[in-house]
């Protein structure tokens, strides 16, 4: 078969449309058509649940589905970098049991990598697979899962060589949520919110089968879905313009969206609220205040050269410049915002910032922004971390002496 | 570089966020010239000279590369182009630091006459500047050094049919060498911005005292001139001069916050350079956090200050309603990330840095005399909240 264009595309997936697409069949129903057919992620391979498209051709697909209005498959949480991480190190057996459920949304995912005793430093992770007859027995414990309380698979990242360095004792497994083995406990932030678990694992078990890559080899494929998961392909699906939109999966799509979405209400406050600054300062009359002037101005000067430093990112990519330094420091930059947030936050609401909950400055809004607010600069990557990664990826300076090096057994832990 | 309709300033074209692949060799030229002319041994043989340039240099930037006539129109001279390309002009300059009456001439003289001026004075004034044939320089401040045009006294008295100024002058660039002097002076009995117009006269008048100062920057000269009965043209219309002159001033603040950011650039380099070959304890600094993180933030500054620089020149660029709020922005971040990085890349260096010998003090001096060169960071937040209306 030759190569595909653009109009074969729009002919071929709007005449299965026209034959398929039902907005009143259930919602598994019409994901199970999506899987089966390619069309629900056309940039797969063929022989899984894809069309072998490249990725041009790929949005070509999805804006026809959007023409029409049709949901598209599963894509909210962990599930889509399981899929990733599958697709590339899986077993034929692992795709053939996992994908198709993936995309149908009858299956949910989450990921154990995170330790106590392993943040930053995530290949020194010390919970334990140890293979006793056909199944890997797992001890430990890991922490700031997502979604772990209704996940029913988990991507596992757990030591099974002590004498080997560090990084080439670890190997992946996904494992089954729902086992006697694993408890699942909310773990309950500082504002008050548990948007992620913490998991113990006590004698889990996990069959042979479900080990990824080879032992010894989960550092490797662990970086996989680390990558995807900085490309954001784990994006929580976006309800915007099917929020009113008539019919059964319309309805199930929302309720799957809300469902996903309701630990995650206090996000928009953990990034500092900069869109709430001027507006605070003038109906609070601070905006009179020659101090808070000052604080305000350094603020917005902050945010604004922010966005304009990820917009020019952007524009070099697009014009397929090599990336400069810009591209590396959003997250410090959004760091940095968010703390000058709550700062003058703070200053603007004055002794008021002692109250929270309804009554409050904004009905809470505010109190939740100063106790959300230490979140970023920790999640996804301390500052301390992404410091270093910029100073030796895009500086350039020499890396710090290691003290981790020789059997994991012998190196300090927490 | 070429004149084209691309490059050309019309209305409402969008801020870009990108260079085009012509203002990206443009700059290249810039900066090859600059490596070749504008070394830290001529940095520092210039600075030390009364005039404070290189008369043979500044004759191959004006004939060889069209330079101080950028941003001017075609019609008076220039080569058309806008603020952007002004801006890379500016950046370059500040990563070398070069020494030249540029500031003062192409951005502070041009500027004003092109706001203010006729179009009979612009078609006299301008081409000389365009050519650098003549330089020119903008006298603004006073002993107060204040920037907002309330803060003039400088009288202008008319008599016959020109004006007498009287009053005196300060902190003005190059005001030791400039031939043509753009002042902003007051109508008697006027206060705040009402009766403030901009005045055009030649340094040679009788009446003009000029006096060079001991600047703390010696590669920026400053001077004070004393102004008794000096004779001087009005420049266009005696009731918008304030609006020429601070729209003067927000050119200046957004073509020298490209040149800080140029020189903080020149400065993180080094700081870098620096902590990769400085062994201390058996190993480089560069491989402690301490410096790494320092370096780190710093890298993050100067990316941020350029954004705001670069943003507000396209937003100049395209008249942007926004733009003269975008002046202050930048002008306050470049202040604020060129001294410190300059601060950072003398602690780096050690005590080796606050020698003489080390060139890091040259870009530190650059850095404070910017600071407050048309209004202290502070000054310029709170013109920004003003301009957005809080």
């Amino acid at each position: 078969m030759g190569k595909v264009n653009d109009a074969e595309v729009r002919a071929e997936v709007r005449e299965w449309l026209a034959a398929n697409w039902d907005p009143d069949m259930s919602l598994v129903e019409w994901r199970s058509r999506l899987a089966d057919s390619g069309w629900g992620m056309p940039q797969w391979p063929k022989e899984w649940f894809g069309r072998g498209l490249p990725h041009t051709l790929a949005r070509v697909v999805e804006e026809e589905l959007a023409n029409v209005g049709a949901v598209g498959v599963a894509k909210s949480g962990v599930r889509l970098l399981a899929a990733a991480t599958l697709l590339e190190h899986g077993s034929d057996s692992q795709k053939k049991k996992f994908l198709r459920r993936i995309l149908t949304g009858e299956d949910t995912w989450c990921q154990f990598f995170s330790e106590p005793g392993s943040g930053s430093d995530l290949a020194g992770a010390t919970t334990r697979a140890d293979l006793k007859g056909d199944f890997w027995i797992i001890n430990g414990q890991k922490v700031w899962t997502t979604s772990a309380h209704h996940a029913d698979h988990g991507l596992l990242l757990a030591r099974t060589d002590w004498d080997a360095p560090k990084h080439e004792g670890l190997s992946y497994f996904v494992i089954d949520v729902k086992q006697p083995g694993v408890d699942v406990q909310p773990l309950r932030q500082m504002n008050g919110h548990a948007s992620f678990n913490q998991v113990f694992f006590t004698d889990a078990k996990v069959p042979q089968e479900n080990l990824v890559g080879r032992v010894g080899e989960g550092w490797k494929v662990a970086m996989t879905t680390l990558a995807h998961e900085r490309r954001g392909a784990d994006g929580l699906a976006s309800p915007s313009k099917r929020g009113t939109r008539v019919g059964r999966i319309h309805a199930e799509e929302r309720a799957e969206t809300e469902k996903a979405n309701q630990p995650y209400t206090w996000y928009p406050q953990r990034a500092g609220r900069v869109d709430l600054i001027l507006e605070r300062a003038k109906e609070t009359g601070a905006n009179r205040d020659r101090y808070i002037r000052q604080e305000v101005a350094k603020l917005l000067i902050l945010a604004k050269s922010a966005e304009w430093t990820a917009r020019r990112a952007r524009a070099a990519q697009q014009q397929g410049r090599p990336q400069g330094p810009e591209g590396s420091l959003g997250k410090l930059a959004a760091s940095h915002v968010a703390r000058g947030c709550s700062h003058v936050h703070t200053l603007i609401t004055g002794t008021g910032a002692m109250l929270s909950g309804k009554g409050s400055a904004r009905d809470g809004i505010i109190a939740e922004i100063l106790v959300s607010v230490p979140a970023v600069s920790i999640a996804g990557g301390t500052d301390e971390i992404q410091r270093n990664i910029i100073a030796e990826r895009v500086l350039g300076l020499p890396k710090e002496p290691r003290f981790d090096t020789g059997p994991f057994r012998n190196v300090r832990k927490n | 570089m070429s004149a084209t309709p691309e490059a050309k300033p019309e209305p409402a074209r969008r801020i870009r966020f990108a260079f085009t692949d012509e203002q990206e060799q443009f700059r290249s030229a810039v900066r090859r010239f600059l490596e070749d002319k504008s070394p830290t041994t001529e940095v520092r043989r210039l600075m030390a000279t009364a005039e404070g340039y290189d008369p043979e240099v500044w004759r191959q930037l004006s004939d060889d590369l069209a330079l101080p006539g950028i941003h001017i129109p075609e019609q008076y001279g220039g080569t058309g182009f806008g603020m952007v390309e002004l801006g890379i002009v500016m950046e370059e300059f500040g990563r070398a630091l070069l020494c030249a009456p540029f500031l003062s001439t192409a951005v502070l003289a041009a500027n004003a006459i092109l706001n203010a001026g006729t179009d009979a004075q612009k078609s006299q004034l301008l081409p000389d500047l365009a050519r650098g044939a003549r330089l020119g320089t903008l006298a603004v401040t006073e002993l107060n050094g204040e920037w907002d045009p309330a803060g003039i006294a400088a009288v202008a008295t008319p008599d016959g049919d020109g004006y007498r100024l009287d009053g005196t002058k300060s902190y003005v660039v190059d005001g030791h060498l400039a031939d043509l002097l753009v002042v902003a002076a007051r109508q008697p009995g006027s206060a705040g911005h009402t009766g403030v117009a901009l005045f055009a006269l030649t340094g040679k008048t009788s009446g003009v005292e000029r006096s060079a100062l001991l600047s703390m920057d010696p590669t920026r000269k400053l001077a004070r001139i004393d102004l008794h009965g000096a004779r001087a043209e009005l420049l266009g219309n005696p009731d918008s001069g304030a609006g020429a002159l601070v729209r003067s001033l927000d050119q200046a603040a957004i073509a020298l916050a490209n040149e800080m950011v140029g020189g903080a650039q020149t400065l993180l380099d080094s700081a870098v350079k620096y902590s990769k070959l400085r062994v201390q304890f058996g190993r480089e600094i560069g491989s402690f956090q301490a410096i790494k993180h320092k370096l780190a933030d710093l890298l993050l500054e100067v990316e941020l200050a350029k954004s705001a620089a670069y943003y507000a020149a396209q937003a100049a660029a395209v008249d942007d309603p926004e733009w003269r709020a975008l002046a202050s922005l930048a002008k306050a971040a470049a202040s604020e990330t060129y001294l410190h990085t300059a601060a950072e890349c003398i602690q780096i260096h050690g005590g080796i840095g606050f020698t003489w010998d080390n060139d890091t003090h040259l870009w530190f001096k650059r850095a404070k005399s910017s600071e407050v060169f048309l209004g202290h960071p502070s000054y310029h937040r709170e013109l920004l909240m003003q301009r957005w209306g809080v």
